[in-house]
């Protein structure tokens, strides 16, 4: 049976990982192809780029470093980031991104989604939804989890999924930098909703995070982190490790 | 030197660049001069079949790579590449493949549970059926890459390894010098490195 996936998130502005980084055996430290090569040979299932640049000249090193990342890590590789437009999607996958993740740009622009999945298939389209209660409803938030669009988020990802989303990932704000572990109540509600794979991110402060996360919510394809990984507080050797211990079905 | 054929379909970037890794010499190319003088061939593909095979036939490539197939050198389709190997596809209506390999490519939806999604996509586990020269760098149960709606289906006889999600599909087939894995071999880490490598070997 298929694997559940552990998905490493690298933010990069200006051609480096954002969020400090420290680890032994690595010669630099923030270059991200030299971060995900790493990742990669402890055995993630797949890498997140997350261009947060605003300028043009930034967009560019961020494309000259994801094509350097595709001619070294044989692994699937997905971009999010400024993606807007058709054209930047084609831009991305030219340079070996297999998925793209819309977020703010579809939001802005929902028909994207549609256009997008029609161009290059379901499986290239990953809608990525920042949602956070309030009053004790599930709200969209845009612009890096900072403006509420008021938009109810499972509403919305019912129409990306209907649009033809291939994948969801699930940001929850509440738990997100919280480390007590993943939105188990929202990303139960997102997949009691959608067929497609849904990925959890926000939340995780250990290894015993995932593995709440796959036995309660066996629905759950993914889990997605960054600093945790980033700070070495948890290796993803040792968390692979660890799930299938806990007969959870992984790649070793 | 390996030839990839280009016929206008997909992004083969992360395919050229995994043979460039592996140190093999290889060329994105739909000259038939350029094929001819090359050893290994491969085809790729992804998308939709019928616009595919379209492309193929337009391209000129269909009968170039039957001729190639001719000649004994080994040739590996991959994911949509390796379903067009087959005599049909019932993917949306019915549609001709290249015929190099028996069986035709159906929906998987036919045969797996309605829980389960569609497409198959993640890293799955192999389940070596037959002996095959591309795995001689590889272990059974090793984990590969799948993206994909449709599967080879009746061709038992040429199938070296199945996949299980809720049916045993096919993930890979041989017959003779002709090669098809449905997984992605250049999205697959170590183990599909190897696999490109012992195809580079035959």
């Amino acid at each position: 049976m298929i694997t559940k996936r552990i998905i490493p998130c690298l933010d990069v502005k200006n051609g480096r990982v954002v969020k400090g980084v420290n680890f032994e055996g690595l010669n630099d430290v923030s270059s991200p192809v030299e971060l995900a090569d790493y990742y990669s040979r402890a055995g993630a299932d797949e890498l997140v780029f997350y261009d947060i640049t605003a300028s043009v000249e930034g967009r560019q090193i961020f494309t000259d470093i994801l094509k350097e990342a595709a001619s070294k890590i044989f692994i699937p590789l997905t971009v999010g980031g400024g993606i807007t437009t058709l054209d930047d999607f084609e831009r991305v996958l030219n340079c070996g991104a297999d998925k793209v993740s819309v977020n703010s740009g579809a939001i802005k622009n929902p028909k994207i989604i549609g256009e997008a999945a029609k161009k290059y298939g379901d499986q290239c389209v990953v809608l990525s939804a920042d949602i956070k209660r309030v009053d004790g409803k599930f709200k969209l938030f845009k612009n890096g989890g900072r403006v509420n669009t008021e938009i109810d988020a499972l509403e919305w990802i019912k129409f990306g999924v209907d649009s033809g989303a291939g994948e969801i990932v699930v940001n929850s704000i509440d738990t997100d930098g919280v480390k007590r572990g993943f939105d188990l109540e929202m990303l139960e509600a997102v997949c009691n909703i959608v067929s497609v794979p849904v990925i959890a991110s926000g939340g995780a402060g250990g290894i015993k995070d995932f593995i709440e996360l796959f036995n309660k919510l066996p629905k759950v394809d993914a889990g997605l982190a960054a600093s945790i990984f980033h700070f070495g507080e948890v290796t993803i050797d040792e968390l692979k490790r660890e799930l299938k211990k806990n007969n959870i079905n992984t790649r070793i | 030197m390996l030839a990839i054929i280009d016929y206008g379909v997909g992004n083969i970037f992360s395919l050229y660049s995994s043979f460039k890794f592996i140190g093999e010499d290889v060329v994105l190319t739909n000259d038939k001069k350029v094929i001819d003088s090359c050893s290994h061939i491969i085809l790729p593909g992804v998308g939709a079949f019928a616009d595919a095979r379209r492309k193929l036939d337009e391209s000129g490539m269909t009968e170039v790579v039957k001729e190639q197939v001719k000649t004994g050198k080994p040739l590996m389709g991959i994911c949509l590449g390796m379903q067009m190997l087959f005599d049909k596809s019932y993917e949306y209506g019915e549609h001709d493949g290249l015929g190099l390999i028996k069986g035709s490519v159906r929906p998987i939806s036919e045969v797996i549970p309605l829980d389960l999604k569609i497409p198959h996509i993640g890293w799955n586990a192999l389940e070596f059926t037959k002996e095959t020269g591309i795995f001689k760098h590889i272990k059974n149960g090793d984990h590969v890459y799948f993206v994909h709606s449709y599967w080879a289906a009746d061709c038992e006889e040429s199938t070296t390894a199945v996949t299980e999600y809720g049916a045993r599909l096919t993930a890979s087939v041989q017959s003779e010098n002709v090669y098809g894995c449905q997984f992605h071999p250049e999205k697959s880490g170590e183990v599909g490195l190897n696999i490109l490598k012992a195809f580079c070997e035959l």
